[in-house]
């Protein structure tokens, strides 16, 4: 019955979203306060459902009925349980409906939030974000649908993907997806105010914390999926600009151009249409990438088009909501031009730069990663486009962008005042220059400019982040958490900056054939394989390997026990590594293959620095909650409260 | 400066910057785009450059001949019209086994593919591009 349920669920909740959409268009529109009244149940009503039923599919799961089609070919009845509950995200079907899931949750947490706005703004947002909902829903129905059934229903299932078999990647597709969907809401916001033809300051307060809060989701969720494919996939990569990576980097670019084009609208009202612009494309990036990701269109173009309604069909919600949105824009942006002026070395100069860059780290990206697609569809051939192309793109904008940033966190809003801040600017570039030469002493090698320049600029986007709140702490004023927030997430560029340039920089790979009780040397560690012995999990068999790590004293360091697995039901090898990790480098050794006469191949790296990045990427997405919770919006919110109570005694 | 000049040198700054970016943005991607090939078209010698391509196909069942006492091995890759001799050096990755698709990127010296990378696809249903539906299917598929 339970996939009957679900069925009926998302059909209610689909019926539920056409009249949000409805009612709160027209209500609006027509300025009716009953249709307008509706919205907010209808939000709540279809979250309800949507929830239902992915609750009643993740009970499916739990339950072991294969007789569900979708649970069958993503499950077993060996799968440990945790893993049960990943696997309702596990391939495409579920993954479609976490998505709808979460815009649900959105939609209703705007819905329940929302009640200090003007009744006709939340009617235009829930309106917005109703449609997407029933786009989704609809797709969803028609072609990904998770309940169809399995007629006769198989004895067992067929497993799970053996990689998504892993605490990091279970956690991933919710908290990633909260981030990509989260944009839906500053878009549903811009395209509201759009519709209204009126974008103020407080239009820029409503959105920034929601806003923020999905950045920092993205944030989150793009470093576990970096974290993974670093020990999961075995081989040590960090980020290898793969099209499914740079799906989820491209909106991440566009929410931080957002984030810092937002608090320059909210603080002088400046930059209105490019605002509203942005907030259109990291939405639009949002459902670009859940495009490329779940058309198959990058794994093959053939899987693309040998499923082509599934592909069709995100590709015309695609185009309906982006030209949809681009249309309005053309229509309404020349309404909402803003008027102040502001001097070359504001703070305002530097948020301009700063979106310039990201804008155009982020075009580049997307060429990249397009135009094989697009050669491969006109049948010109088939190409890729390398690493090296996306480093270079990347480092382009990064180091001009992180250079302002050093300096922009101590402009002045609106007039040019760098002179009483230039001997602290000036130390910081000291302690910077003096930190990269002590590191690359350390670290020795041969001198790279480009490395160099990376650690420079990392320690000394760091000092400056910190010398904010030390500032502050100096002359005895308390400082605001949307301050105090920047200076967190700006430490956290710096600590990842400082990481990446390490760990790319003066990593030490090497594979290698050792039999027992011999021994390869990297970066003056000692790798010894003293045993190997067979293992078994819950659902797959492995060969274990003890290694034991000695330092150059000849002192014992650890001993790791990576693994070979193989899961039974897919008959799919799987390389487990084995990881130290200390403060100042992770030694790591996966086990590659039996060369026979118990000699294996070993792939052995020595990776400095290399925590730092993702902990800096923690510290972005702690800054960015910092600064959401700030007080001002709360206190903002509640003011607004009461003066639409004054208005609504009078009339 | 006039408000106006300000305008103007942010604006030509802007744009210096936006070009510089666009001219080493070509560059890169002139430099890193890698074509693919079929075994076919590798020996009808479509990649005789120096540049590193990729070859995509099938591994020959009982190809893999492995150098005893290091890393090197080599192994065949098929479309089923042509093959090419692949050697390798290194730890292979955990999908790659005989009869099966794979992807690698190095290039062609005396006839034979000196590859520096062998790529792991991770599906087993993962097909080379241009080999869907001219291969036998998998068996029990």
């Amino acid at each position: 019955m339970t996939a009957e349920l679900g069925q009926i669920a998302l059909i209610l909740a689909l019926c539920l979203t056409i009249a949000q959409a409805v009612f709160g268009l027209v209500g609006a529109a027509r300025g009716w306060d009953n249709w307008m009244a509706v919205v907010r149940p209808a939000t709540v009503g279809q979250a309800g459902f949507v929830v239902l039923a992915f609750l009643l599919l993740a009970s499916a799961f739990l339950a072991n009925d294969f007789s569900v089609q979708y649970v069958a070919m993503n499950s077993n009845s060996q799968l440990p349980t945790l893993y049960r509950v990943a696997a309702v995200w596990g391939a495409h079907e579920g993954s479609m409906l976490l998505w709808a899931t979460i815009l649900a949750l959105w939609s209703c947490a705007v819905a329940l939030l929302s009640r200090s706005l003007p009744l006709a703004f939340a009617s235009r947002v829930l309106a917005v974000l109703g449609i997407i909902s029933a786009g989704i829903l609809l797709f969803i129905l028609l072609t990904s649908n998770p309940f169809i059934r399995l007629v006769p229903a198989p004895f067992d299932g067929n497993d799970l993907n053996p990689l998504l078999q892993d605490p990091a990647l279970a956690m991933h597709p919710p908290i990633l997806y909260t981030g990509y969907v989260g944009f839906a809401v500053a878009f549903a916001f811009a395209c509201a105010a759009m519709i209204e033809g009126r974008l103020d300051q407080a239009w820029a307060r409503w959105t920034r914390p929601w806003t923020t809060v999905a950045w920092l989701f993205l944030t989150i969720g793009i470093t576990l999926g970096s974290w993974w494919a670093y020990y999961e996939l075995g081989w040590g990569g960090w980020w290898m600009w793969d099209p499914v990576e740079n799906a989820s980097f491209m909106p991440w670019l566009a929410g931080t151009a957002l984030i810092h084009s937002l608090a320059v609208t909210e603080k002088r009202g400046l930059f209105r249409s490019w605002t509203l612009l942005l907030a259109l494309f990291a939405f639009s990036l949002s459902l670009l990438g859940t495009f490329l990701v779940r058309s198959g269109i990058i794994v093959s173009v053939h899987a693309f088009a040998s499923d082509p309604l599934r592909g069709v069909f995100i590709l015309g919600l695609l185009a309906l909501f982006i030209l949809g949105a681009l249309t309005l824009y053309a229509w309404r942006a020349g309404q909402l031009r803003s008027s102040a002026g502001f001097e070359l070395w504001s703070r305002e100069s530097f948020l301009l730069f700063n979106n310039i860059l990201l804008v155009i780290a982020a075009s580049l990206i997307l060429l990249g990663t397009l135009y094989p697609l697009l050669l491969a569809l006109m049948k010109l051939g088939t190409i890729s486009v390398g690493p090296p192309y996306f480093q270079l793109v990347f480092l382009i904008p990064v180091i001009p962008l992180v250079t302002l940033l050093i300096v922009g966190m101590h402009a002045a809003w609106k007039r040019a005042r760098l002179a009483p801040v230039k001997r602290r600017l000036v130390s910081i570039a000291l302690a910077g220059v003096i930190a990269a030469v002590l590191l690359s002493l350390t670290f020795g090698g041969r001198p790279r400019t480009l490395v160099f320049v990376g650690l420079a600029l990392a320690v000394a986007a760091m000092l400056s982040a910190l010398s904010v709140p030390f500032d502050h702490l100096r002359r005895r004023v308390t400082i605001p958490r949307g301050v105090l927030g920047m200076s967190v997430a700006h430490f956290g560029v710096g600590l990842f900056t400082l990481g990446a340039t390490v760990a790319s920089a003066y990593q030490v790979e090497r594979d290698v054939s050792l039999g027992m009780g011999q021994s390869a040397n990297v970066a003056g560690y000692d790798f010894r394989l003293t045993d190997l012995r067979s293992v078994e999990g819950p659902n797959y068999a492995a060969r274990e390997a003890d290694v034991v790590i000695t330092d150059a004293g000849g002192r014992v360091v650890t001993v790791l026990h990576p693994q070979k697995r193989v899961y039974r039901v897919q008959q799919q090898p799987m390389t487990e590594a084995g990881i130290n990790v200390s403060w100042r480098r992770d030694l790591f050794v996966a086990l590659g293959e039996d060369l026979g006469n118990g000699v294996w191949s070993l792939r052995l790296q020595y990776k400095p620095l290399i925590r730092y990045l993702w902990l800096g990427s923690l510290c972005m997405a702690l800054g960015g909650l910092i600064a959401a919770t700030d007080r001002r919006y709360r206190i903002a919110l509640a003011r607004e409260r009461v003066d639409t109570d004054t208005v609504a005694e009078r009339a | 400066m006039t408000p106006r000049r300000k305008r103007l040198t942010a604006v030509i700054l802007v744009l210096a910057g936006v070009s510089v970016a666009a001219v080493l943005a070509l560059r890169a991607f002139r430099d890193s785009v890698v074509l693919y090939y079929t075994p076919t078209e590798l020996v009808a010698g479509k990649a005789n450059g120096k540049r590193a391509v990729r070859l995509g196909g099938m591994v020959t069942k009982g190809s893999i001949v492995r150098q005893p006492g290091s890393l090197a091995l080599k192994f065949e890759v098929t479309d089923f019209v042509r093959t090419v001799t692949v050697h390798y050096s290194g730890v292979l990755p955990d999908l790659f086994r005989e009869g099966q698709g794979v992807v690698v990127h190095g290039s062609l010296k005396n006839g034979e593919f000196m590859a520096d990378e062998v790529l792991a696809k991770h599906d087993e249903k993962y097909m080379p591009p241009n080999m869907a539906g001219k291969m036998p299917p998998p068996p029990g598929a």
